[in-house]
């Protein structure tokens, strides 16, 4: 079951965006996130593809594994694409079936949202999820956070809980595994009967887990207080993050991407999405 | 009879992919009913034999081979491997983190009912489970969440031992208990063997338990069964034992010390009473 997760894990590597600063990074991917969002024309989708390859290229991961990650996913694009290829009206009328009209709008519409969600799943896992740690990331958004400190947000126990939260999450599924076992070889029965039976049936899953979860949280927070955890108050880092040429190159990369988009949708759009 | 039949049972975790793990490779195995005594399986961290005990009941379907209880392919009628996990009871590893139900009676009948059991057929078996996992009848009452560590373990037992399994299959069930809480757990599930005729397999690395409460033991080292003999004969392989990172029992150490330096006591010791006894007959 968890060999099939690939979404949302890192590879390990050494290509040059795993060694991007992680601040850079989470800057480099809302930016990248913006430009797909602004790109509306046929022409500023094609540049955006080749720029998509291109990162593919440079992580150094097999393209397949970027695409196995995309099945968890696949219900969601298949269904948008759906809905626009029947739903959208137009000019140029394809098909008529009794009441359903396909227009080439609606089919030209549907691949390019398609087109739309496959490089966000693609921009955000090439910088964040499939380069970069769990610990990186955190660390990496606590710091660009860190000015809303002066506004009494505390940032620094926010990030230390999404570090926990996230180290926390192979712990509980291999947790839930064994429980799921236990209850199995007494018997337990979860895949037949009906939905109330069903949801009856996780009873026992879920109160062990999350009795395991309290336990689990109390002893870590022991273990943090032994060895004087008091928050992000005068804590120094072993590994300061420090950004070097190739992340400020990365980012006027991206703006000239960005440039470039807003460009062709106004001078050279071919065929604009309509939304 | 055996009891257990297992036939050249290979298994493979991640099958397929780079991570791939062979956990059991070609293992065949025959255990005998209750008369033949309690059955132990050692084997180091990794050598399959948490792997081995989930095949028994149907939790892990081998990718080749069979496992036979009592004369049946239990995967002959996939669709009836509920019935494989009554007839098999497995105690999982730490099992008192698997309570959950309100009173520790609730928890107990979760098996029973999952049987079809109801009415006073339930309750004699919940009051007998109990009774032979040493869990005082007041605390039948009270939420599982209450009792201390040992009588939880208690409670988790007799989850199982009320569905009164042909065979009863234990993984570590003494791990992280006091010695007392160990002596009362295993002292018990000796007696709870010798009474209700239960073919009973016990798992552990702690050699001292083993010598102590097993008869026969089933070695497992690297995916495969290495020995399957009388606990005198295996502890007396000190060197093989040793080579596949096993221990022995400290007696044992000791006859081999003394062995060593001329007061040979036999190969066979691995309990303390009986090394007194030979000591003795040497005197």
């Amino acid at each position: 079951m968890k060999a099939d997760i690939t979404f949302g894990q890192y590879c390990e590597g050494n290509s040059l965006i795993h060694r991007l600063d992680p601040r850079m990074k989470i800057v480099l991917s809302i930016l990248y996130i913006v430009a797909i969002f602004l790109a509306k024309g046929v022409t500023s989708f094609a540049l955006l593809i080749l720029s998509a390859v291109l990162l593919v290229g440079l992580t150094g991961l097999s393209p397949a594994m970027i695409l196995r990650g995309m099945r968890p996913l696949l219900f969601i694009i298949v269904f948008t694409a759906v809905i626009n290829i029947f739903w959208m009206t137009g000019d140029v009328l394809l098909v008529q079936l009794g009441p359903v009209k396909i227009y080439l709008e609606g089919i030209i519409n549907a691949i390019l949202i398609v087109v739309r969600i496959v490089l966000l799943i693609v921009a955000t896992s090439v910088f964040l999820t499939y380069t970069t740690t769990p610990l990186a990331l955190t660390d990496g958004l606590e710091q660009l956070l860190s000015p809303l400190k002066k506004l009494h947000v505390p940032v620094h126990e926010f990030s230390m809980m999404m570090t926990i939260a996230l180290r926390f999450i192979p712990t509980l599924i291999d947790e839930t595994q064994k429980i799921m076992n236990a209850q199995k070889a007494r018997g337990a029965d979860f895949s037949t009967g009906s939905l109330l039976q069903r949801a009856k049936a996780l009873i026992p899953i879920l109160i062990p887990l999350f009795i395991s979860a309290f336990r689990r949280a109390d002893e870590l927070a022991t273990a943090m207080e032994c060895r004087c955890y008091t928050g992000g108050e005068g804590r120094t880092r072993m590994n300061v993050l420090r950004s070097t040429a190739k992340d400020w190159l990365f980012l006027l990369a991206i703006l000239l991407l960005g440039t470039a988009i807003v460009l062709l949708n106004t001078y050279f759009p071919l065929y604009g999405l309509t939304l | 009879m055996a009891v257990i039949e297992l036939k050249n049972i290979t298994f493979t975790y991640n099958k397929n992919t780079p991570s791939a793990v062979c956990a059991l490779d070609h293992v065949s195995l025959k255990i005998d009913g209750a008369a033949d005594g309690i059955t132990g399986l050692i084997g180091h961290t990794g050598s399959g034999k948490s792997t081995l005990v989930q095949m028994l009941n149907g939790l892990l379907k081998p990718d080749e081979g069979q496992v036979i209880l009592d004369g049946t392919d239990i995967w002959a009628e996939p669709k009836k491997i509920r019935d494989v996990r009554f007839k098999a009871g497995l105690v999982m590893q730490y099992p008192e983190y698997q309570l959950f139900a309100e009173t520790v009676r609730e928890d107990i009948a979760f098996g029973p009912k999952n049987m079809g059991l109801t009415g006073d057929e339930l309750n004699t078996r919940v009051l007998e489970a109990a009774k032979f996992s040493g869990l005082a009848p007041e605390l039948l009452d009270k939420s599982p969440f209450e009792l201390s560590g040992g009588q939880k373990r208690r409670a988790a037992l007799a989850g199982v031992m009320a569905m009164q399994p042909k065979i009863l299959i234990l993984d570590e069930p003494a791990a992280g208990l006091d010695p007392v809480g160990r002596r009362d757990i295993l002292g018990g599930i000796r007696q709870y063997a010798g009474e209700s005729s239960t073919t009973v397999i016990i798992v552990s690395h702690s050699m001292e338990d083993m010598a102590m409460y097993c008869d026969k033991l089933v070695v497992m080292a690297d995916a495969k069964v290495l020995m399957h003999r009388t606990c005198a004969e295996v502890f007396s392989e000190y060197q093989e034992l040793i080579s596949v990172g096993l221990d022995v029992p400290q007696i044992t150490r000791i006859a081999a010390a003394l062995a060593e330096n001329g007061a040979d006591i036999g190969a066979d010791i691995y309990t303390v009473d009986y090394a007194v006894k030979q000591l003795l007959k040497k005197l």
